[in-house]
């Protein structure tokens, strides 16, 4: 293998396919700071994974942050352009807590981002670009879409104090049935509309089976629509496989609205991917152009990775102190010019797995 | 191969008992010996005893695809799972108590100690009382006793405890019971072995919808 090629890690690897994917279809690469003001975060926190953000002050006095989140930075430096789409993608570090972890760690992140008018090829070619990400990280990977327009319905329908709405929407995301079946009781929520409500939430699978379902209940006919067209577009593209229709992904109806989605891959614990559009973002921020994108997290990628036979070095190549520095200097070239891989040293290491291991000397030279 | 996390003790082995009625036994795990693991490999299941404040940890972390928690670890350590099932045992109830005569004094903070800090918190947040938590890792009856808080946040199960150190229960919170939980990601490449585990489960509760 070109040495080159050999010497990447596998998150560089992935990095780089998933570069070659997003360039593909016209996405250009967003660069930005690894700081912000505070500011764009302390307005929404609720948008951010994790609360917790590492801030500073400057020497202007102004409070900073290292980044926690991509897409507020990307939407603050984005034109309010409604003309066309405008397509990126990036490979950026967040800096945040993860899962129930209280530490901060540096969380290596790609994704991409459209902002404009957005249409309904631009949320399936959206959705399309996810899982051929995941695709590229692995054949065996799921992609699960939901669609707030009718989460949003079925709740509101209901009559129920917004606080239970919210708690109806907590079940919902965590599959947990008999905690919104008895919300809806405490509520004195209608019978009928409850129940629908808890078979759009126990609803999972493949759109063929739950798109009839969805026919059957008072679903917005426009939002069951779109969730027909995105299963022909993805019969289209034959990802159809991979593709699930499921409420249970629930992101914050502060900021998302319409279709919102996550994806897994087998062998990592949680979602590698997450995303959606957040065109109520862009009004809190003053926008009136449309979004939608979404974000790989690369940290957890290396728990499906082989683990690494290759040797530290093909060679080790022990010297002693007769040998000149130039001598070895030609040996080292030689191999390497081989193809080989080279680590010279005057002492074995104590630890390293070596190909072979070569002996120089001057003294058994001229011996000999 | 699904692997599931139990509880260690007497709520564990009323919850494998479930699980085997389910249609999924495992017989050696009853045996007194020291393996960690026991598997039925024709049914597809691996079970393992964990402490149970860990069953949610190992399941987030994807080590165990489905487990069994008690509510107050999940509203405690909130872990990224799905609660499939109410198991409708293990049944307590979260509660607030202090001495028998306690009268809370609005002009003071409240010291309340607690194993379960979010909880406490979030419960005093809901009635807007200042208080100040005091986290502790076990006895939490001992707290007022000595007056090292005035109140304590804890599980009651019979409240035999409280009556003989001259405690009561002043509020309760909420209830607790056991959950059936599972990974999420396991959940999308086992959707139907855990189905079967929880229907097969739901039949014995009281739960048929």
């Amino acid at each position: 293998m070109d040495p080159v090629v050999s010497a990447l890690t596998s998150e560089e690897r992935t990095l780089l396919k998933l570069r070659a994917l997003y360039r593909q279809y016209g996405y250009a690469q967003y660069r930005m700071s690894k700081f912000e003001e505070y500011d764009l975060y302390a307005g929404n926190k609720d948008f951010l994974v994790s609360e917790n953000v590492l801030t500073f002050t400057d020497l202007n006095g102004k409070l900073m942050a290292l980044k926690p989140d991509v897409t507020l930075s990307i939407v603050r430096g984005s034109p309010d352009r409604t003309d066309s789409v405008r397509k990126v993608f990036y490979n950026e570090n967040v800096y945040r807590t993860a899962g129930s972890s209280r530490a901060f760690r540096e969380i290596p992140q790609t994704g991409l981002e459209c902002i404009g008018p957005i249409d309904d090829y631009c949320i399936l070619e959206v959705l399309l670009l996810a899982a051929e990400s995941l695709r590229r990280i692995s054949d065996r990977c799921v992609l699960e879409i939901s669609q707030l327009d009718i989460l949003g319905a079925l709740t509101e329908g209901l009559g129920v104090p917004e606080e239970t709405r919210r708690k109806l929407l907590k079940c919902i995301g965590a599959k947990n049935l008999h905690e919104l079946r008895a919300l809806c009781r405490e509520a004195g929520a209608e019978a009928e509309k409850a129940q629908q409500l808890e078979k759009l939430a126990a609803a999972g699978g493949s759109p063929e089976e739950v798109l009839p379902l969805l026919r059957a209940l008072p679903c917005p006919k426009g939002a069951v629509k779109q969730l027909e067209a995105l299963a022909e577009g993805f019969r289209a593209a034959g990802l159809e496989d991979m593709l699930r229709i499921d409420f249970s992904v629930v992101n914050d109806m502060q900021y998302y609205n319409g279709i919102v989605f996550r994806g897994f891959v087998y062998g990592v614990p949680a979602g590698v991917l997450s995303g959606g559009q957040y065109d109520r973002l862009m009004r809190k921020m003053g926008r009136s152009a449309g979004a939608i994108g979404f974000a790989v997290y690369l940290d957890e990628l290396e728990r499906i990775v082989p683990e690494d036979t290759t040797p530290d070095a093909d060679v080790l190549l022990l010297y002693d102190e007769s040998v000149s520095p130039a001598r070895v200097c030609r040996e080292t070239r030689a191999l390497t010019a081989a193809g080989k891989t080279v680590m010279a040293q005057q002492r074995e290491p104590d630890r390293g797995v070596f190909g072979e291991v070569r002996r120089l000397t001057e003294k058994e030279d001229r011996d000999a | 191969m699904l692997n599931i996390a139990l509880p260690k003790g007497r709520l564990g082995e009323k919850v494998y008992a479930m699980f085997a009625r389910a249609g999924f036994p495992c017989p050696g795990i009853l045996e007194e010996n020291r393996k960690l693991v026991f598997e039925n490999e024709e049914k597809g299941v691996r079970y393992f005893w964990v402490k149970p404040s860990d069953v949610a940890v190992y399941v987030e972390r994807g080590a165990a695809d489905v487990g069994v928690a008690g509510k107050d670890i999940l509203l405690e350590h909130v872990p990224d799972v799905y609660e499939l099932l109410d198991l409708k045992t293990g049944i307590c109830r979260m509660a607030v108590a202090g001495p028998k005569d306690f009268r809370d004094d609005p002009r003071r903070k409240l010291r309340v100690a607690t194993k379960f800090d979010r909880i406490a918190g979030e419960y005093y947040a809901s009635l807007g009382r200042d208080i100040d938590i005091i986290h502790l890792n076990g006895s939490i009856e001992l707290a007022p006793l000595l007056g090292l808080s005035d109140v304590i946040v804890d599980i009651v199960e019979t409240g035999t405890t409280l009556r003989e150190n001259g405690l009561a229960v002043i509020a309760e919170i909420l209830p607790i019971s056991a959950r059936l939980i599972t990974n999420k990601a396991s959940y999308e490449f086992c959707r139907a072995e855990i189905e079967a585990i929880r229907a097969g489960i739901l039949d014995q509760t009281e739960e048929k919808a």
